[in-house]
């Protein structure tokens, strides 16, 4: 999984049947430090984060289990709100 | 699998289900000589390691569910053993 922040919403009326019903998300991967980390994508959401919030998410083909038995087309899933976290700065 | 050091806990609150339960950490994966790598990545742990220790993880494939014996859950990174020594 990686950190990310959500930083915006996106809309398709006209997509795959199986993501209907599904929110899309703008993510921004982010390092423990809270730097923008690669490029922003775009994930299902399965916890109901929202714009703003700090979230984890998972990739490739586990992104779609929290859907199963329906095989969602996806490969990138808000699986978790972060609360906090700490790092060991002494072991970065 | 991949050598990585573990930088500290992660909590969440409101997360899939099916990850109630699990422990998150965060770390950084590194090469052999204890540089960093990459990003850092939230992984479940399944061996009960602490901060600052050098672990094994998974992060490719279904290896990661496995881990934690739960095939289906939304898991990408497990770590799943703590490296006593390296040598190359």
């Amino acid at each position: 999984m990686q950190l990310a922040k959500v930083i915006g919403n996106v809309v398709a009326t006209r997509k795959d049947e199986k993501l209907t019903g599904h929110k899309l998300l703008l993510i921004q991967p982010i390092t423990p430090d809270r730097v923008a980390s690669g490029q922003s994508l775009v994930a299902v959401d399965s916890v109901g984060a929202g714009v703003g919030e700090e979230v984890f998410v998972v990739r490739g083909r586990e992104a779609s289990f929290p859907f199963l038995p329906i095989e969602v087309p996806t490969d990138l899933n808000i699986v978790g709100i972060v609360d906090h976290w700490s790092t060991d700065n002494a072991n970065r | 699998m991949q050598l990585a050091r573990v930088l500290g806990p992660l909590v969440s609150t409101q997360k899939q289900s099916t990850l109630i339960g699990a422990k998150l950490l965060l770390v950084q994966p590194i090469t052999a000589d204890d540089q960093p790598q990459g990003v850092a990545l939230l992984a479940i742990d399944s061996v009960g390691t602490g901060v600052g220790e050098k672990v094994l993880i998974v992060s490719e494939g279904r290896a990661a569910g496995q881990a934690i014996s739960q095939p289906t859950a939304p898991v990408d990174v497990a770590i799943i053993g703590i490296v006593d020594e390296v040598n190359f």
